[in-house]
């Protein structure tokens, strides 16, 4: 299978978005940026409020405006910055070459229309097939994603079929137009558990099939270990950690990434007492000020809540946003230039 | 009080013995020929001792909540018994169970419908201590704030209202609630499910304490078999309505007899990334394979089906001490 290929596919660069409430302005999403390359698999990795899923509706345009408002950041797409473009050109884009799948497939899946006819439905805005081409092309591709029985499960209503197959559904018609890049917001969340591996499967192996990148956005650090080559560890709205995906479990560089790794649960160890991490989401209308995490950082210092960390290269393929890592580095330095003068003496 | 899991007399809290629960389907054919009712509950038997756990796991349509509800008498049951407390509750109308209803209470999944949004933290906490004749009074404002307390939460927080509390918090108020009336037993049905990983470490550490504290007993009801694992001593697998694994949780996990307790264990996502990427266990779909006619329940997606398997089903047997399975195939 290859692996990723150089030149990204998509690039986002400083995205924010807000949202207009009666409780405030919500900055839900801070400074984004990240690169996805062809056929990678980049995960996206965070609690409530950590502004994954609103990143990847901004990517999409789905955001209603208002109340939302993306108020800085591109997106780059085949050359073009996806926020500038008009709705109409967008619609060109979303389903076609960028597509999106949810985790309740009974909010993306019309109830009182056959499955068959939304995938077609699909196709036929986008590409200039009959529809007795795309009818064929929607049964070839309920077969590809596992569906028996596929011409007679064209006529079934989404409710006739169990929550595993409506994903499927949904991933046919995610992937109907051959996008080249699929963003998933928590795909199997909402399925069993021998369900999810399946599905996962069916991912993967049409990832490579279609070569297509794919962003994982989850709460489950199993499914990222199981699915993602890099990693984007975002709190509060912002990116906190961005590693390959080995470097985040084996040496979680950011307090929030490793104190998020180390209260999961593991089927394969009795603990005790799991690991918390102390108090909770701050008020989304109000963040802290400097690093939003340190009120509940075990390693905050007092200028944490002064400073605002950058995202900051510390090392090949790694970035973190901790003040820490410039005084770590820098009293490491102070003590290798005191050996070099010790040895040099 | 800390229950020594050793000691010889450990009391059972409550008991299910060859307990079902069928509900009849409506007919859609059109020669009216009723179809087979639903056995969401078939001939299922377990005890839980006080200050233990049980973790009950399972996928859709396997029946666990449904269990859940039968113990606590919020479903007549078709079949079988749940003796609490020396009463068969089966047998007990409303009024009998009412007076039983304070030592066993309930902690669900969705913490953001699990509380009236009109009511106070104050109003919702002592609920059940009025219904069950206590009065607005000091005393019971006393007894709120203690529980308030138990579940880390302040007596400040009392007369806020839900919409203020995060997640986790409203989680809380449940358990303070549940924990009112000094029950014995709390079933909790997935009531980490639904909030992020972090704070699901919190409320799993809460309820910890609060069974070492208070020798509670819990149902746990749970599809996440890493957290199921964490709290439970002992864990009870079900599919499509029969139990088919028994034990106490290491053996579960380490060495499990039931090809689906297999299955279930290896379709977990690891938790680290392995060089080597697996393959997903098992096939099919629980709700869409259905039940078979005669034999095993699980025929129809199990790696070591064979011919006795489609003919007899089996009973749950003690295979090792204390180890229970429903298996022709058990390789002990």
């Amino acid at each position: 299978m290859n692996g990723p290929g150089r030149d990204p596919v998509l690039s986002v660069r400083n995205l924010g978005v807000s949202f207009r409430t009666d409780g405030g302005e919500i900055r839900a999403v801070e400074g984004v940026s990240f690169d996805l390359a062809r056929r990678e698999v980049l995960g996206i990795v965070g609690e409530s409020g950590s502004g994954k899923s609103v990143t990847a509706l901004a990517i999409m345009r789905l955001l209603p405006e208002p109340p939302a408002r993306i108020h800085s950041g591109q997106v780059w797409f085949g050359g073009r910055d996806l926020l500038t473009l008009s709705e109409s050109a967008m619609r060109k884009v979303r389903g076609a070459s960028v597509s999106m799948i949810f985790q309740e497939p009974m909010t993306s899946l019309n109830p009182v229309f056959t499955v068959g006819d939304q995938i077609v439905e699909t196709i036929t805005a986008h590409e200039k097939l009959s529809r007795a081409q795309a009818r064929v092309r929607a049964i070839d591709l309920l077969a590809k994603v596992g569906i028996p029985s596929p011409t007679r499960r064209i006529d079934d209503h989404p409710h006739e079929m169990s929550g595993g197959q409506r994903q499927r559904v949904m991933i046919a018609m995610a992937l109907a137009c051959k996008p080249q890049v699929l963003l998933a917001d928590e795909p199997t969340t909402a399925l069993d558990v021998t369900i999810q591996a399946q599905i996962l499967e069916l991912l993967r192996s049409l990832q490579a099939e279609f070569e297509m990148s794919v962003v994982m956005i989850t709460h489950n650090m199993g499914v990222i270990a199981d699915f993602a080559d890099r990693v984007l560890v975002m709190y509060a709205g912002q990116v906190v950690e961005q590693a390959g995906v080995h470097q985040v479990f084996d040496a979680p560089q950011h307090p929030y990434s490793a104190a998020l790794l180390a209260s999961v649960p593991r089927i394969d160890e009795d603990r005790r007492r799991l690991h918390t991490i102390d108090g909770s989401l701050p008020n989304p209308a109000d963040w802290p000020s400097g690093c939003r995490f340190s009120p509940r950082c075990p390693h905050a210092l007092p200028l944490c809540s002064t400073t605002v960390p950058e995202l900051r290269q510390v090392s090949d393929a790694a970035r973190v946003a901790c003040v820490r890592w410039p005084v770590q580095m820098a009293s490491e330095m102070a003590s290798e230039m005191a050996a070099e003068a010790v040895r040099g003496r | 009080m800390t229950v020594d899991a050793t000691s010889a007399v450990t009391p059972t809290v409550i008991e299910a013995i060859h307990l079902s629960k069928h509900f009849a389907l409506k007919s859609a054919s059109m020669l009216g020929a009723a179809p087979a009712p639903l056995r969401a509950v078939d001939d299922v038997s377990f005890s839980i001792l006080a200050g233990q756990t049980l973790g009950l796991v399972g996928e859709s349509g396997c029946g666990k909540s449904t269990i859940g509800r039968l113990l606590l008498a919020l479903l007549p049951a078709t079949s079988g018994q749940v003796m609490f407390e020396g009463h068969d509750l089966t047998q007990l109308d409303a009024e009998g169970v009412r007076p039983l209803r304070r030592g066993m209470q309930m902690i669900f999944q969705d913490p953001y419908g699990a509380l009236n949004p009109r009511m106070s933290v104050e109003r919702i906490v002592s609920e059940p201590l009025i219904i069950h004749g206590a009065r607005r009074d000091a005393a019971t404002r006393e007894r709120t704030r203690e529980l308030l307390e138990l579940v880390g939460l302040s007596a400040a927080h009392a007369s806020r209202y839900p919409h203020e509390f995060s997640g986790g918090q409203r989680q809380r108020i449940g358990i303070a609630r549940a924990l009112a009336l000094s029950p014995k037993l709390v079933v909790c049905d997935e009531a980490v499910s639904a909030l992020d990983v972090s704070v699901q470490a919190q409320i799993v550490n809460l309820l910890q304490d609060l069974q070492d504290r208070l020798g509670l007993a819990y149902l746990f009801i749970g599809h996440d078999l890493a957290v199921v694992r964490h709290i439970s001593h002992r864990v009870a697998v079900m599919y499509l309505g029969k139990l088919v694994e028994l034990s106490d949780r290491r053996s579960i996990y380490s060495a499990p007899l039931h090809p689906y307790t297999q299955a279930l264990i290896d379709s977990v996502p690891p938790p680290r990334p392995l060089r080597q990427r697996r393959p997903p266990v098992i096939a099919g779909d629980p709700v869409l394979s259905g039940r078979p006619e005669a034999g095993c329940i699980f025929q129809s997606r199990c790696p070591r089906v064979a011919a006795q398997c489609l003919a007899l089903e089996p009973a749950l047997i003690e295979h090792r001490p204390g180890h229970w399975a429903a298996c022709h195939r058990v390789e002990v």
